[in-house]
């Protein structure tokens, strides 16, 4: 490309050595810290030193990355490699709850909770096949540009944004909210400051370069979200079978919790009527739910925004399908190794836990009760005096803890390895440095979703399309801040509410943008009113639905969680663009051009600068 | 625009993407329906039917992404609408 500066070229030809540096430097300070704490090194200075270090090491990156361009702000220039685009993309995805929350989620629901993880993965291949490589062809710089230019004019525009708003912002809250909790647990500062900590982290890496600074520093946070996910499971499993390949090994645990479980039964210590065993299917979810849940998480993933912005980056068509094949792959290893964690803290528990008098269970109970995660006979397990006197109230004189005695927080599973297997307290901060990673690399990329929506969409296109260069990035900016801004107070203000309809913007984005995506590409013959009115009925329905069952008191339709709403907005969705487009007069030979055009990787994108590009005859 | 051999292409690549998306729902969802018979077979500690749904649908969605860009560009580079190397 002509816009390319020396500078850039040598860093995007370098990057295997950058980021081999980068990792080397990373383990080097693991391992001074280790040392550190040898020798005595208070722990409290260790989480310090974490947390501002990989702070640090992401700003730095987001400041180097700063930049005027529009082309840069909005698609990092377009060179993003395919292996590099793909780790950005896992990191971008996987967010704070699915490195703290999934092994736990897991744990709770064993075999049903792997619906999330067919779900979150399976989706990649829609991805790859259905929208990623012709929306990167097509060359806008956000979904609702795309929309706007297939389905002509602002109202289409409108509707993507208003999908983009509703599936992002509670999303991006979240984010920061699970930023907050691990800068304060191992800051040791309040919450609500904790937050503003986080904000800062954030704001540093992505509002002086936009998508190019949010790109390399994602990369960054990936290495160091995936070292910190495997390295505690790792050493787990090589202490227990002597084989450091967890993901192999945990189906002895699986067969030892099998056992475990007849076990608890046959010596009252569960009852086997509430005791759901963990290996066998549809024990929480009926089958309905479960393969619900799994479809609607997948076609989520193949339409939010902040996803499929991050294959508008790719150098070539050919580079964004390849590189959802990296994003996949780098996902997937973090998601084959949670049940493996699941597994062997579900062991832990029946082995060390339950069936354990009260004066002999394990330290990590306790520091965890102290936190409020865990509770035994529906107390806080603070000392081992309030535990007694708790299970004396609640009618177990004897002191041995039964299976429903204990309640344990999804967040443990993960957070609590380190000590669990015993590990020195270095691994503990590596892990929260992990979380901290996986939590600002998503609220990075749902930031800048939701700023390039309202500075690109709503600002350059409808309010002022003659702004100049300068004027465009500076909104940009500002417009970024602002969401931030709001984001970051909404979190402080711990909106229970706000972070449990997380799970909504699944079902929100897959019946808002699938249909109107996978249509416009795919059936020529797909017209403006029909998208339209399909967008508005098959969001409407799923909003209703998601809505009503929560706080209108609607009973559920079939039995349908509300987890999986978009199994009615998704079909209805679907049906009326199809029948109102059969209805409605072909779209424009323009429209089918555009459409042909988009389909074949060759030739340059058919937007630049965020224009579409009158096509040479 | 639409000439032989752009609707040859384009045939190509639908049939590829409705080969991807079948071998999608299969991994996805179908063999999921038979856990319960497939949870009989343990290998390594590992009942089948879990295994599938814990790492072998994984393996497959991963493999046929990389599958799916590699057949694509041979299809794109055989009708010559692939973008050039460089």
């Amino acid at each position: 490309m002509a816009t390319q500066t020396s500078g850039g070229s040598d860093f995007v030809n370098n990057l295997g050595k950058i980021y081999g540096i980068y990792t080397g430097g990373f383990a080097a300070f693991v391992i001074l810290l280790a040392i550190l704490e040898q020798v005595g090194v208070p722990d409290r200075v260790i989480g310090y030193l974490f947390v501002f270090f990989t702070l640090a090491v992401y700003a730095g990156i987001g400041v180097l990355s700063r930049t005027m361009q529009v082309s840069e702000y909005y698609v990092a220039g377009r060179r993003v490699p395919a292996f590099y685009n793909g780790m950005a993309t896992a990191a971008d995805w996987m967010s704070g709850a699915s490195f703290v929350g999934m092994a736990g989620t897991l744990y709770a629901l064993g075999y049903d909770g792997l619906a999330f993880v067919l779900g979150w993965t399976g989706g990649y291949v829609l991805v790859a096949v259905l929208v990623a490589p012709y929306l990167r062809k097509f060359g806008a710089y956000t979904v609702p540009d795309f929309l706007a230019a297939r389905f002509g004019g602002h109202f289409a525009r409108f509707l993507g944004i208003l999908v983009l708003f509703a599936c992002s912002f509670t999303y991006v809250t979240a984010q920061i909210y699970a930023t907050g909790i691990i800068a304060s647990r191992f800051l040791g500062i309040s919450f609500e400051v904790a937050v503003f900590v986080g904000l800062l982290g954030i704001l540093l890496c992505s509002m002086l370069g936009g998508m190019r600074a949010v790109t390399w520093t994602q990369v960054a946070q990936y290495i160091v979200l995936i070292v910190a996910y495997l390295i505690p499971v790792i050493i787990l499993s090589a202490q227990r079978y002597g084989v450091p390949i967890p993901q192999i090994m945990y189906g002895q645990a699986l067969q030892e919790i099998a056992g475990l479980e007849r076990q608890l039964v046959a010596d009252g210590l569960a009852n086997a009527e509430t005791l759901k065993p963990y290996l066998q299917p549809f024990t929480n979810y009926n089958p309905l739910n479960y393969f619900g849940l799994i479809l609607c998480l997948m076609i989520g993933t193949a339409s939010l925004p902040h996803i499929l912005m991050r294959y508008f980056t790719t150098p070539s068509v050919r580079d964004a399908r390849k590189s959802v094949g990296w994003s996949l792959l780098f996902i997937f290893l973090l998601y084959f190794t949670a049940p493996a964690y699941a597994a062997f803290a579900k062991l832990e528990v029946y082995q060390n836990v339950i069936g354990t008098s009260i004066d002999a269970l394990p330290n990590w109970i306790y520091t965890y009760g102290n936190l409020g995660l865990v509770k035994i006979c529906g107390a806080d397990a603070t000392t081992m005096d309030a535990i007694r006197a708790a299970c004396a109230s609640a009618g177990n004189p004897d002191g041995i803890l039964g299976l429903s005695e204990l309640a344990i927080n999804n967040d443990v599973i993960v957070i609590s390895m380190p000590e669990i297997a015993g590990l020195p307290y270095v691994i503990a901060g590596l892990v929260a440095a992990g979380g901290l990673a996986a939590a600002l690399s998503t609220a990075d990329g749902l930031l800048l979703a939701i700023a390039n929506a309202l500075s690109h969409d709503i600002y350059y296109k409808m309010v002022d399309p003659h702004a100049s260069t300068a004027r465009r990035l500076t909104i940009a900016r500002i417009l970024l801040v602002l969401v931030a801004v709001g984001a970051a107070w909404l979190a402080s203000t711990r909106p229970a509410d706000i972070l449990s309809m997380v799970a909504w913007a699944f079902s929100l984005a897959a019946a808002g943008n699938f249909p109107a995506l996978v249509l416009g590409v795919w059936w020529k013959r797909c017209t403006t009113a029909g998208a339209i009115t399909g967008i508005i009925a098959g969001f409407g329905i799923t909003l209703f639905y998601l809505v009503m069952t929560r706080y209108g008191g609607m009973s559920e339709w079939f039995g349908v969680r509300n987890i999986s709403a978009a199994l009615f907005g998704l079909p209805i969705g679907v049906a009326v663009m199809v029948v109102v487009s059969l209805f409605t007069p072909e779209p424009s030979k323009e429209v089918q051009d555009l459409v042909e055009e988009m389909r074949k990787p060759r030739g340059s994108t058919m937007m630049e600068g965020g224009d579409v590009v009158a096509k040479p005859v | 625009m639409a000439n032989g051999t752009d609707e040859a292409w384009w045939s190509k690549t639908k049939g590829l993407m409705v080969t991807c998306l079948i071998i999608w729902a299969i991994f996805g969802f179908v063999i999921h329906f038979f856990v319960n018979a497939l949870d009989r077979i343990v290998i390594l500690g590992f009942p089948l039917g879990y295994y599938m749904a814990a790492q072998g649908s994984l393996i497959v969605f991963v493999v046929l992404v990389f599958w799916f860009s590699g057949r694509q560009d041979s299809i794109d580079r055989e009708f010559g609408v692939a973008e050039d190397d460089y």
